[in-house]
């Protein structure tokens, strides 16, 4: 592989292509596009939580002399479009019609002439509500004495959405019967929310003339949004355009459709214009899509010198108003299956029981891969509480059971194969670069004099890249992604992908994979994406499937040119193309070196008058759908170092350790940003973010005074470390790696504060680790985190 | 009400209403969309510009208390063709992802070299603890600003110029 650190042909550390524009000022995000003509909406959202709508009144509003339309559930159901379908197979309103089922949901959209007086619009309707008890904890939503939630479902007598499983539960019952030791837990992971820094919003332009509607939105999904649209709103699929610009940001908040959307293209036809709407940073927290939120009782069993033998678990999965979470199909608790982790378990099983409450729809969001985050704390707080109990380092009691390299591929216990893994190497590279036991001694030293210093590992495996179209599907679309490569008769390419940056790289990444595969410079390579009419179908960039399943695609399709590229070669050499071998951008004649042609040559031929074989087409353009024959599965080992101010609870990371394996890696430097951007993140939910309600069903979490995000101050310099293991089934070893930070760091701080809390007696503490909740935790008085109840 | 700012050197004259933010005047009046919008509430710091030579949050600041006065944007601060080492910095060091926090981070870190040419990375980090990033966890931020201290963006630019400040020495990404 010829690559250099300054100037990779293909894979290696090079600059972005994107930051030119971005340093300068010159991204175009959704909130930058203006269109002649162009209105703004508004939408005004219920301030209660859970209430029957008696009676909407518009008419001051629509005397407002700024504004243009003034459109409601009632106008939507004119059109057949109060409610639209949800990416999990329910429904969501639009704009309420019957009831108001959580606080900041959307009731009426107005459009106006400027933003300033689209809002100053909303002040002018009047609704009358009835107020309804508001279901807040999820523990209670099934209680018989219930309020009914989504009484507008036929037959839904309860809030109960589904009930999930996965594993044997016969033979995990037996294993933990036979069990020497087994330790159990309650623990939450708190509703959090993705918060990206751009906000989700929209520009919808319908053309009366045409026909064709366009939409810049700030989506992770554009084809997938496109069809949805057509099937909601019945307009042809080829008569809608999407367009993703620069994304500020996404993290799953931008994988769904919001009512906002929707209203924004009817705004669009009732008035003829197009319409943007933005909305603020509450109406984002409050009522865009919000992750986690599962309330989890582990179990885990073992022997009494330590060999992890199984795993039970049953969540309580708080999936808001309307199921609007974005699992594939089969998989309506996502891949939460995986809560096996990383170790070679006999039996596991866990059961998850999904309800409605009166809070914000979702349940995809924020890094999650489909719900590993929440497996993945789970079992690595199950494996520190055994630690706890059998008074073993949990270091060593996770080399002690990790899964070992020659175990691979490696079919757990709730039927997911791993691909590939060398996980004690990874666990001993981590321990190395922390320094471990000199850290356990400082930790003893501290103990001594009374300080609160703790050390916390995590394991993690991922699950990434969905997936199979055999198994993985959204709303009936299979999960498998396009590409289309062209090369110009001078030997520049351009190639179009469906999956959706946001702030990944991809235009970058990409051009390094054609460039590695047709060893042509990245410079010579232009991505195209973010536009439905220029690219071919995909379901977008969430759950680490970028690399995984599209990279896979760029690279299948860039050989598919290199073969063409083969028989044009041949005829310019007169050769027979087996007597051809291929060296980084060129084909040459075995055994003679010296004749040769490159990419750059072939493609000027392969558009020239130059005799090609019977049946073979001219040009080098090529396009090919990549689906995936298995996900893939990085992994990694974390070790965080807190300490804990025992007078006011406040926890500091002084360190953090993150050793990643993904695979092989195209662009160094930007996996390296992905991975600090995660932890980041997981430093983020373990110490402050958190939804929180009151238990009339308030938002808690609705402006950034109250939800609470890392900074600079907050963050550690990360430490990162290394390994690569190569998936063996994807065509360049790649596994992806966006959310494995998110996933990993979680537990490694909770596992830190925890024991630094262990001299107080302290054995579990819930998320978010504010100094309220370690201090309580510490005076023995533990606190509920998730809602404004004590 | 008819306000006159001088946005990076050039002076724009606009009647607006009291209550328009100095944020939705650069972007939608001047079209100055560099400056973005995030949270409404002080936190964010996307849409921190240099205001009379200080970085302010321009989500908190209306644009009449602008008239008269002196704004910076990121769109102001490369020389001509030239960028800014802050700039080179950011793309040297991989110092930004999705871009949307990256105008103000850049305007704070512009203000710190120019009052501090040597900054350690606490200093770096107190610096631009108001501000948000979700997708760096700030540590290759900090690499930016050090990079661009070391290679020549230390020295002072308060005068806002579009022509390079005198003695800048010459570095291109």
């Amino acid at each position: 592989m010829t690559t250099t650190e300054e100037r990779p042909v293909g894979f290696g550390r090079m600059p972005r292509k994107e930051d030119a524009r971005f340093v300068r000022g010159h991204g175009t995000y959704v909130d930058d596009v203006t269109l002649p003509g162009m209105l703004h909406g508004a939408i005004l959202r219920s301030p209660l939580a859970h209430a029957r709508i008696v009676s909407v009144d518009t008419s001051a509003a629509e005397a407002h002399p700024k504004v243009r339309a003034v459109i409601t559930g009632e106008t939507l159901a004119g059109l057949g479009l109060a409610w639209m379908p949800t990416l999990s197979y329910d429904t969501q309103a639009v704009l309420a019609t019957d009831k108001v089922r959580f606080q900041g949901q959307e009731i009426a959209f107005v459009v106006a002439e400027d933003r300033y007086a689209a809002r100053d619009a909303l002040e002018l309707i009047d609704v009358e509500y009835e107020p309804l008890p508001a279901v807040v904890d999820a523990r209670r939503a099934l209680d018989p004495d219930a309020p009914v939630i989504r009484d507008d479902k036929e037959g839904q007598t309860d809030n109960h959405i589904f009930d999930w499983s996965a594993g044997d539960e016969e033979r995990t019952d037996g294993v933990f019967a036979a069990a020497d030791v087994v330790v159990e837990q309650d623990m939450l992971y708190p509703r959090v929310h993705p918060a990206p820094l751009e906000t989700c919003g929209t520009v919808a332009d319908m053309d009366a003339i045409t026909g064709k509607l366009t939409v810049w939105s700030t989506t992770q999904a554009p084809h997938a949004h496109r069809t949805i649209y057509a099937m909601v709103a019945g307009i042809p699929e080829h008569k809608i355009r999407i367009i993703a610009p620069d994304i500020g940001g996404g993290f799953g908040n931008k994988v769904g459709i919001y009512p906002g959307y929707v209203c924004a293209v009817v705004g669009s036809i009732v008035t003829g214009k197009p319409v943007k709407w933005m909305e603020d940073r509450s109406e984002n927290l409050m009522s865009t899509s919000f992750a986690r939120d599962y309330h989890m009782h582990g179990e885990i069993a073992a022997t009494k010198d330590g060999k992890i033998l199984g795993l039970r678990v049953h969540v309580i999965a708080d999936h808001g108003a309307f199921n609007a979470t974005a699992q594939p199909t089969q998989f309506p608790a996502g891949f939460f299956g995986v809560f096996t982790g990383s170790y070679d378990l006999a039996a596991a099983h866990c059961t998850v029981t999904g309800v409605y409450t009166d809070k914000a729809p979702g349940g995809v969001a924020y890094a999650c891969s489909f719900r590993v985050t929440e497996a993945v704390y789970l079992v690595e707080r199950m494996v520190d509480l055994l630690a706890d109990r059998l008074g073993t380092d949990p270091a060593e009691l996770r080399m002690r059971n990790l899964l070992r390299p020659g175990q691979f591929p490696y079919r757990t216990q709730t039927g997911w194969e791993y691909d590939s893994g060398d996980y004690p190497r990874a666990l001993r590279l981590a321990m190395d670069i922390a320094h471990y036991e000199d850290l356990r001694r400082e930790q003893a030293e501290k103990r001594e004099r009374g300080e609160l210093m703790g050390i916390g590992v995590s394991f993690f495996t991922e699950a990434v890249g969905a997936g199979p179209r055999k198994h993985m599907d959204i709303l009936g679309l299979g999960m498998a992604d396009g590409a289309e490569l062209r090369v110009h008769p001078t030997g520049k390419a351009v190639l179009r992908i469906s999956v959706q940056s946001q702030g990944q790289g991809h235009e970058t990444t990409f051009a390094q994979i054609v460039a590695e595969e047709l060893g042509i410079p990245p410079e010579d390579v232009e991505v195209v994406h973010g536009d439905t009419d220029q690219t071919p179908f995909g379901l977008g960039t969430y759950g680490s499937r970028s690399t995984p399943v599209s990279g896979a695609a760029a690279a299948m399709v860039a050989r598919k040119v290199r073969e063409r590229a083969k028989i044009v070669a041949s005829a310019m050499l007169e050769v027979s193309p087996d007597d051809l071998e291929w060296e980084k951008g060129r084909w040459f004649v075995t055994g003679d070196p010296d004749q040769g042609r490159t990419m750059t040559e072939i493609a000027l031929a392969a558009h020239s008058n130059l005799e090609l074989p019977e049946g073979v087409e001219g040009h080098l353009d090529a396009s090919c759908v990549y689906n995936p024959p298995n996900l893939t599965f990085p992994f990694g080992a974390y070790i965080c170092v807190a300490d804990v101010d025992a007078g006011t609870g406040q926890v500091k990371v002084r360190r953090f350790i993150a050793v990643d394996d993904c695979g092989n890696r195209i662009n160094p430097m930007i996996v390296e940003g992905q991975v600090h951007g995660g932890l980041a993140d997981g430093v983020g939910m373990a110490l402050m973010q958190v939804i929180a309600f009151d238990e009339d069903g308030n938002c808690l979490g609705g402006s950034f005074m109250d939800y609470l995000l890392p900074t600079s101050v907050e963050c550690p310099s990360w430490e990162l470390g290394e390994t690569v293991t190569p998936s063996p089934h994807h065509p360049i070893g790649a596994k992806g790696v966006g959310e494995s930070a998110t996933v990993g760091s979680p537990p490694a701080v909770v596992n830190a504060v925890v024991d630094a809390l262990k001299p107080l007696g302290v054995r579990h503490v819930d998320m978010p680790l504010t100094p309220a909740a370690v201090w309580r935790a510490a005076q023995g008085r533990p606190l509920r985190t998730d809602l404004a109840i004590t | 009400m008819r306000i006159t700012v001088t946005v990076n050197g050039e002076q724009h004259t606009r009647d607006v209403e009291p209550r328009l933010l100095l944020v939705h005047f650069l972007r939608d009046e001047l079209g100055l969309t560099g400056t973005h919008w995030g949270c409404d509430t002080s936190n964010c710091g996307v849409c921190t510009v240099w205001l009379d030579g200080t970085p302010v949050k321009s989500c908190t600041v209306l644009a009449v208390m602008a008239d008269g006065h002196e704004v910076r944007t990121v769109e102001g601060l490369a020389h001509g063709a030239e960028l800014d080492p802050v700039q080179q910095g950011f793309i040297a060091c991989h110092g930004l992802q999705c871009g949307f926090c990256t105008p103000g981070m850049m305007m704070t870190a512009r203000w710190l070299l120019d009052h501090d040419a040597d900054p350690s990375e606490e200093d770096i980090r107190e610096a631009i603890s108001g501000q948000m990033c979700r997708c760096t966890g700030y540590e290759n931020i900090v690499r930016s600003i050090r990079w661009a201290a070391e290679h020549g963006g230390a020295q002072g630019t308060a005068d806002a110029g579009t022509e390079p400040a005198p003695g800048r020495e010459e570095v291109r990404a």
